[in-house]
């Protein structure tokens, strides 16, 4: 006889991101996908409900594929301030994107330079401040420094989001304390962002208390993407569930299991 | 008149206000935002807002990224 479990197989508790509430802890970056279709099976594999786009030059030909295909499968737009290295730069790109898209949501994301991609932190605090004042929803782009993440809480951004490691470079999280860290005194969701390789590092982000994950090239440049979205959003489901499940502690020496004879 | 659009220089004619910009180069409307001398124009002023000689227009739309 089997008994039905009445553990959820998603957590009830929605992710909250100022105003909005979302279902799905993944969120998905697009950049990556070799064609719309593609990144179409991906995105519906995922199962999210949040995905980033980025604002470039509209050139004249210029297709909106990808926001045509956002739509139809009733994606949320997360526009990104990529490539912007400094406050005004994001700052201006931010009210473009509210302007173009007819959103409030801002991913902030100012970077030092192109070989590490790195946050720029002071720039990055420095426009976190003049969009929350501007009325936007920030999600902020930072380093695994927990002194930084927290003063972007305090600068009222609706979501810090660490890296795990160097945008595109699959490494993981290279300092899981520091997520710790952050997690233990943040006020807001930690969205661990970038570096994220494989399903068992999403996973680890969510076990270390994250309340979601942001990735894309994970998944974009996966030799399946449709698999690895799927595998990806069974990791967040999992992690998610470890961590409110409560993990054994770690001990140094062995503990049976069975009773002593 | 000559404008920057996009970091290309381009022939209007004199007088032209955003709206009769963006019909001239062909952009689509849908899902673009237009700054004008680094200030955003809102989609409701391009009809009435009036580009000078010499302007720098810049027109962004969203693309796969991030």
């Amino acid at each position: 006889m089997t008994t039905e479990s009445t553990v959820p197989a998603t957590t009830a508790e929605p992710l909250r991101i100022g105003s909005y509430e979302l279902d799905s802890r993944l969120i998905i970056g697009t950049g990556g996908a070799s064609n719309l279709s593609v990144l179409e099976r991906a995105l519906v594999a995922s199962g999210t409900e949040l995905t980033t786009v980025a604002m470039r030059r509209a050139d004249v030909d210029g297709g909106t594929g990808v926001l045509d295909l956002l739509r139809t499968l009733g994606i949320r737009l997360l526009p990104n301030t990529a490539g912007c290295r400094s406050a005004a730069e994001a700052v201006l790109t931010a009210k473009l994107a509210r302007e173009a898209l007819g959103t409030d949501l801002i991913k902030l994301e100012v970077h030092a330079d192109d070989r590490t991609l790195l946050p720029e932190p002071s720039e990055t605090l420095d426009a976190a401040e003049q969009l929350v004042a501007d009325g936007f929803t920030v999600l902020a782009y930072t380093g695994d420094d927990p002194v930084i993440a927290l003063r972007l809480e305090e600068a009222g951004c609706a979501a810090v989001m660490p890296l795990g490691a160097p945008i595109g470079t699959g490494l993981g999280i290279r300092n899981p304390h520091n997520i710790e860290l952050i997690v233990a005194r943040a006020g807001v969701p930690i969205v661990l962002d970038a570096g994220i390789g494989t399903a068992s590092d999403a996973a680890l982000a969510m076990e270390l208390g994250c309340s979601a994950v942001l990735l894309s090239t994970a998944v974009t440049r996966a030799q399946d993407p449709e698999r690895m979205a799927k595998a990806m959003r069974l990791a967040v489901e999992s992690g998610r569930l470890a961590r409110e499940a409560g993990r054994v502690p770690r001990r140094f020496w062995a503990q049976a299991s069975s009773p002593p004879r | 008149m000559r404008v920057h659009v996009n970091g290309d220089l381009r022939e209007f004619r004199d007088g032209s206000t955003v709206a009769e910009l963006l019909t001239e180069i062909g952009t689509t409307r849908q899902g673009v935002a237009v700054a004008l001398e680094g200030e955003v124009v809102q989609r409701g002023r391009w009809a009435e807002i009036v580009v000078a000689d010499g302007a720098r227009l810049e027109i962004l739309t969203a693309v796969q990224g991030g």
